[in-house]
C-alpha cells in the first residue's frame, strides 16, 4: 500500500474508493487492488483496524492474551492490506458523495475532489445511544471509548468504575479489563429479563453458531471475577461538573453507589449518515431496532455505483465484516469489467458459505440484547440530543403540541440534530422518543433527513473548491 | 482516573495544554493523551456552558472538541499526538447563546 | 366522499396561510399535500422575511405583508421565531453605492421609501463585521427574518383550528371539473369535491395549471443554502450584496446562514435535490471576501428545497383563465416567504367575494396564455 499524508497525493480518478479502514474496507480494498483495480482506501482515523482492530500495527500492549485471540485476527488482514498496491489515506474525512460518485476529501484542513467508478463504504457500526439522566457528566463514556483507549494508549479507566448496559460487547469489553487486573465496582446487566423468553425459539439456530463456545466462556469467566447486578431497570448518573455516584434500581429496589467513571454500552447499531447523506434508500430492523441500508445480494445500495459491506451493511460482527468486504468487491471488479460475471459469482461461493456460518445465531443474539424501552427513550428530564441539550420531556410536548409527525419537523423547533454531531448520536432516541409519544413504531416515524457535508467542513475549506465549468446562475434570494 | 498499564511500548511525545507542558505516547490521540494526563473536562457545551468530556472515542460524538495548533473545534479523538503540539481546552468558551 | 367550500392543493405556506384565511372568513376547507406541511421550499428557505430589492409590481403586497409579519403572533398565535432587525445590502464600490442610490430614488418616484441609501459610518454601525473594503449600503429598517418551518407548521395549525381540514402524505392522482364541482381524486382512494379550486402545489403547480388547459413556463428549481455550527454574536440584521449574490444572516442562537440563490438539481418527481459544491464554493468565497471573521467557521449542513420559479421571475396570483372557481397562488421564485400571509388573504378575498384591492393584475396567468397580453411586471 501506498500512505498518503496530503490532499495534493490523491489521483483525480480511482476506480474504486473504499471508504473505512475497519475489516469489511481493508479487505474489500486488498481484494480488488490485487486484481488490479486503482484503489483508494480512505479512513478517519490515524492507523487502520477500524474500531475492532483498532491500533491493531501499532498497540503499545505487550501482552496478547489481553486484549483476547479475536483481536489479532486484524492482523492478517492488516498485513495482507499493507502489502497490496492500494492507496491508503488515514486521518482523512470523505465529506461528501455524490450520486456521480463525486467525493469530497478533507484531511489537515484542506480539501480536494476526486472521481471514483465504484464506492464501496465500510463505515462500520456505532454504539448505540444510551440516553439516562446525567450521561453528559464529565466520567461517564461509553464502554466502546474505554476499549480504544486501551487498544490504542494502553490506557485504562480506573478508581471507582462501573460498567453498564447490555450486549455481547459488554462482556468481552469486561473480560479485556480483567484481564488487564482491572476491576469493577459493579456491572449493571440491564438486559430485560423477558428477553430469553422472545429469544428462546431462535434458540437451535445459535446453538450451532461459533459465537455461542466464545461467548459462554467470557461470561462465565466475568461472572467469576466481578460483582454483576442483573435485572437493572433504572439507571442514572449523579454528580456536580463530574461524576460521583450511580443510582440504579433493581428487583424494585433503588440504590446508590460511588462511581469515579460510568462506562455505558448497549449493543451497536450500523453507522448510516454517509449512506443516507448519498441518498441511499434506508429500511427498518426490527430485531436490531435500527435502521440499515437497502441492499442486494452484493451489497449495492439503491444509488447505483455505491455498495455497502460490513456492519454498516446491519450488524453482523468484524469476521463477517470482511467476508463482506470481499463480496461488494468482486461485484465492483466485476462492474469495472475487470472480472466476468461468471468469475464473480465462482470467487464468491467459498466466500459465502463462510458468511453463512457468522449468520447462525445472529437473530437469537439480536432479539437476546435487544434493550429495553426505557433506556432507548429519553425520559423526561434527560438530554437525547446532547449538542443541543434537548431533552425527552421537550421532545414529548412538542410531538403532542405543536403536532410534530417526525426528527424532520422537529429540527425546526427544537434543534435536535442540528448540533456538530449532525444527529449522529441522538438519531435513535429521537425517533424512538417520538415514536413512543405518538403511539407510533420508529419505521412511520422516520429517521432525520441527513444531508452532506457528511462532517463539518470550514468555510474556507469549501472556498478552496474549484469553480464549476458550467454557469453559475443565480437570482435574487428569498 | 485514567492509568497507563504498567510498561506499554512507544515512545514519549511532548506537547503543551493551554500553555502548559504534558507528555503523551507515541499512538494517542489528542484525546486519549489528555485522558492519560488526568484531564477529563475538555470544553464547555455550547447551549448551556456545562462541562463535557470525551463521550465515544470514535468520532461520533463531538464532545471532544479542542484548539489544536490554533484550529478551534477539532475532534481530538480523531488527531493522531505529534511532537510539539499546541492544544487548547475550549472551557468557558462555548455559552454562545445572544441575548438579544 | 369529502365535500367541502374550497380545496387547497399544496401545503407549503401559500397552501395553508390561504387555508387559513378561507376559514376564517367562513369557508370549509379541505387542504390536501402529497408530502408533510412544509416539506419543500416553504420549510427549507432562507426565512428572509425582505421588501428590500423587490421588484415594482410586488412592492405594495409586500408592503402590506409584513404589517402582517410584524403583528404575526396576533395571526398564528406562534411567534414563528420572527426578528426585524432590518436588512442590509453591501456596497463594495462607489459603482455600487450609485447603483442604491438610484434605486432609492425610483422608489421615491412609485411613492416608496423603505429603502435607505447609508453611507459607510452607518453601514458599521449595523454590520460592525463587514470587510474593510465595504463602502456603504442600503437598509430596509423593517425587515427581518423568521423560522421557515416553524411558521409553516403555525399557519397550519391555525388553520386547523378555525375548521380547515388538513390531509397530509397523499398525493392528488386526477382532479378535474365534473358539472358545478371540482373532483379531486386522491392516491389512497378518497376522493374531495368542492366548488373552488385553490391551486398552492408550488414545483408541482404547473401540472395543475396545464390539467385546466393553462400551461405555464415554469421551472423546479432547488436553491441552496448552508449553515454553520453556533459563532459567537457578530451580526443582527439579514446582509445580502450589491453587486453579487448573497443572502447572510446569524440566528440567535449564534449559527449563520449562508445562500444566495445558488442553484442545485431538483428532481420533483423523486423529492431529491443533488448539491453543487462547486457552486457553493463560490458562495463561500463571497462570505469570505464579505466577512473575513467566518474564515474558520463549520458548515454543518447544506440542503436545498424544492420549488418554482417562472420564467419572467414572479408568482401567479389570481383566478385562472380558463376555468371558473379555479385560482392559482404559485410560482413564487425563491422569494415567496415574505409574501405568504398577504397572499392567503388575498386568496381568501378572491375565492369568497371574487375580488381584493391589492393590485395583483401583474401576477395574472393571462401574461402566459398564447395571444394574451405578455405582461412581465416589471
Amino acid at each position: 500500500m501506498k500512505t498518503l499524508s496530503h490532499v495534493n497525493d490523491l489521483a483525480e480518478h480511482y476506480d474504486l474508493v473504499v471508504i473505512g479502514a475497519g475489516p469489511a474496507g481493508m479487505a474489500a480494498a486488498t481484494l480488488a487492488a490485487d486484481k488490479g483495480a486503482q484503489v483508494l482506501l480512505v479512513d478517519e482515523n490515524p492507523t487502520f483496524g477500524g474500531q475492532i482492530y483498532r491500533a491493531v500495527s501499532s498497540t503499545p500492549l505487550k501482552d496478547r492474551a489481553l486484549l483476547g485471540a479475536d483481536y489479532w485476527k486484524g492482523e492478517a488482514i492488516g498485513a495482507a492490506f499493507s502489502q497490496s498496491q492500494a492507496d491508503y489515506f488515514p486521518g482523512a474525512t470523505v465529506w461528501q458523495l455524490s450520486p456521480e460518485l463525486e467525493l469530497g476529501i478533507s484531511s489537515g484542513g484542506r480539501t480536494a475532489v476526486l472521481h471514483a467508478r465504484r464506492v464501496i463504504m465500510a463505515t462500520g457500526a456505532l454504539e448505540r445511544p444510551m440516553p439516562i439522566k446525567g450521561w453528559t457528566l464529565p466520567g461517564v463514556m461509553t464502554a466502546g471509548a474505554a476499549q480504544i483507549l486501551l487498544k490504542t494508549s494502553g490506557v485504562a479507566v480506573s478508581g471507582k468504575v462501573v460498567l453498564a448496559g447490555c450486549g455481547p460487547l459488554l462482556w468481552l469489553i469486561a473480560a479485556q479489563y480483567l484481564a488487564a487486573g482491572k476491576r469493577f465496582d459493579a456491572i449493571l446487566d440491564t438486559t430485560p429479563r423477558g428477553n430469553w423468553r422472545t429469544a428462546m425459539k431462535d434458540l437451535p439456530g445459535f446453538l450451532t453458531s461459533p459465537y455461542l463456545a466464545k461467548g459462554l466462556k467470557l461470561m462465565a469467566k466475568v461472572r467469576r471475577q466481578a460483582k454483576i447486578i442483573s435485572g437493572v431497570t433504572a439507571l442514572a448518573a449523579e454528580g456536580e461538573g463530574h461524576l460521583a455516584r450511580v443510582r440504579y434500581t433493581a428487583g424494585g429496589r433503588e440504590v446508590v453507589i460511588e462511581a469515579d467513571h460510568l462506562l455505558l454500552h448497549q449493543g451497536v447499531t450500523p453507522n448510516i449518515n454517509m449512506a443516507s447523506a448519498s441518498n441511499c434508500e434506508l429500511e427498518w430492523d426490527d430485531a436490531q431496532l435500527a435502521w440499515k441500508p437497502k441492499l442486494d445480494d452484493w451489497g449495492n445500495t439503491t444509488v447505483p455505483g455505491i455498495a455497502i459491506s460490513g456492519d454498516g451493511a446491519g450488524i453482523a460482527g468484524a469476521e463477517a465484516a470482511a467476508e463482506r468486504g470481499r463480496i461488494t468487491a468482486l461485484d465492483a471488479l466485476a462492474g469495472l469489467g475487470i472480472i466476468s460475471i461468471a468469475q464473480r459469482d465462482e470467487q464468491a461461493k467459498p466466500i459465502r458459505s463462510e458468511l453463512n456460518r457468522y449468520d447462525r445465531g445472529r437473530v437469537f443474539l439480536d432479539r437476546l440484547y435487544q434493550p429495553a424501552q426505557q433506556f432507548r427513550v429519553a425520559g423526561e428530564d434527560t438530554i437525547a440530543c446532547r449538542c443541543e441539550e434537548v431533552t425527552g420531556g421537550q421532545i414529548r410536548k412538542a410531538v403532542t403540541t405543536l403536532n410534530i409527525a417526525g426528527p424532520n419537523q422537529l429540527k425546526s423547533f427544537l434543534r435536535c440534530g442540528m448540533g456538530p454531531c449532525q444527529g449522529r448520536l441522538c438519531g435513535l432516541t429521537v425517533s424512538e422518543t417520538i415514536a413512543e409519544a405518538r403511539g407510533s413504531t420508529p419505521e412511520a416515524v422516520g429517521y432525520y433527513r441527513l444531508r452532506a457535508p457528511v462532517k463539518p467542513v470550514t468555510l474556507a475549506e469549501l472556498a478552496s473548491l474549484k469553480q464549476s465549468e458550467t454557469e453559475i446562475r443565480t437570482v435574487a434570494r428569498g | 482516573m485514567f492509568q497507563r498499564l504498567p510498561d506499554p511500548s512507544g515512545s514519549p511525545v511532548s506537547f503543551t495544554l493551554d500553555g502548559r507542558p504534558l507528555e503523551g505516547r507515541q499512538g494517542d490521540t489528542v484525546s486519549s493523551a489528555l485522558l492519560a494526563a488526568g484531564v477529563e473536562t475538555c470544553r464547555s457545551s455550547a447551549v448551556s456552558g456545562e462541562p463535557r468530556a470525551p463521550y465515544c472515542l470514535m468520532g461520533v460524538c463531538f464532545e471532544c472538541l479542542v484548539t489544536i495548533d490554533g484550529v478551534g473545534n477539532q475532534q481530538g479523538c480523531l488527531v493522531a499526538l505529534r511532537p510539539g503540539m499546541q492544544v487548547e481546552t475550549q472551557i468557558g468558551r462555548g455559552k454562545r447563546e445572544l441575548a438579544r | 366522499m369529502v365535500t367541502a367550500d374550497v380545496i387547497v392543493v399544496g401545503g407549503g405556506l401559500h397552501g395553508c396561510s390561504a387555508a387559513l384565511q378561507l376559514a376564517k372568513r367562513g369557508a370549509s376547507v379541505v387542504l390536501v399535500e402529497k408530502d408533510y406541511i412544509g416539506r419543500h421550499a416553504s420549510g427549507a428557505n432562507a426565512g428572509g422575511v425582505r421588501q428590500l430589492g423587490r421588484v415594482l409590481a410586488e412592492i405594495p403586497l409586500s408592503v402590506a405583508s409584513m404589517e402582517m409579519w410584524h403583528g404575526i403572533e396576533d395571526l398564528v398565535d406562534d411567534h414563528c421565531g420572527f426578528e426585524s432587525h432590518g436588512q442590509v445590502k453591501l456596497a463594495e464600490s462607489e459603482a455600487d453605492l450609485e447603483t442604491c442610490r438610484a434605486r432609492a430614488s425610483a422608489l421615491h418616484t412609485a411613492g416608496f421609501e423603505h429603502e435607505e441609501v447609508i453611507d459607510e459610518k452607518q453601514l458599521r454601525e449595523l454590520v460592525p463585521a463587514a470587510a474593510p473594503h465595504v463602502v456603504g449600503g442600503m437598509v430596509s429598517r423593517a425587515d427581518g427574518a423568521a423560522l421557515p418551518f416553524r411558521t409553516v407548521q403555525a399557519f397550519r395549525n391555525k388553520a386547523e383550528r378555525l375548521g380547515a381540514r388538513i390531509i397530509e402524505g397523499v398525493a392528488v392522482s386526477d382532479i378535474r371539473r365534473d358539472g358545478r364541482d371540482f373532483v379531486a381524486q386522491l392516491a389512497d382512494g378518497q376522493t374531495l369535491s368542492a366548488p373552488k379550486l385553490v391551486n398552492a402545489a408550488g414545483a408541482w403547480a404547473g401540472r395543475i395549471a396545464e390539467r385546466f388547459g393553462e400551461p405555464v413556463p415554469l421551472e423546479a428549481v432547488a436553491p441552496m443554502l448552508m449553515i454553520t455550527e453556533r459563532r459567537a454574536p457578530f451580526l443582527k440584521p439579514v446582509v445580502g450584496a450589491t453587486s453579487r449574490t448573497l443572502s447572510f444572516k446569524q440566528f440567535a442562537n449564534g449559527t449563520v446562514l449562508i445562500g444566495g440563490g445558488y442553484l442545485g438539481r431538483a428532481e420533483p418527481d423523486t423529492n431529491r435535490t443533488i448539491l453543487d459544491y462547486a457552486k457553493l464554493g463560490e458562495n463561500a468565497r463571497t462570505v469570505r471576501d464579505l466577512f473575513p471573521v467566518m474564515h474558520d467557521a463549520r458548515i454543518i449542513r447544506c440542503w436545498a428545497g424544492i420549488e418554482a420559479r417562472m420564467a419572467d421571475g414572479i408568482p401567479v396570483i389570481g383566478p385562472s383563465r380558463t376555468e371558473d372557481g379555479l385560482f392559482h397562488s404559485f410560482g413564487y421564485s425563491l422569494h415567496g416567504f415574505q409574501l405568504g400571509p398577504i397572499c392567503g388573504s388575498i386568496i381568501g378575498e378572491l375565492v369568497t367575494t371574487g375580488q381584493t384591492n391589492l393590485p395583483i393584475s401583474p401576477f395574472s396567468i393571462r401574461r402566459f396564455a398564447p395571444s394574451g397580453r405578455q405582461s412581465t411586471g416589471f
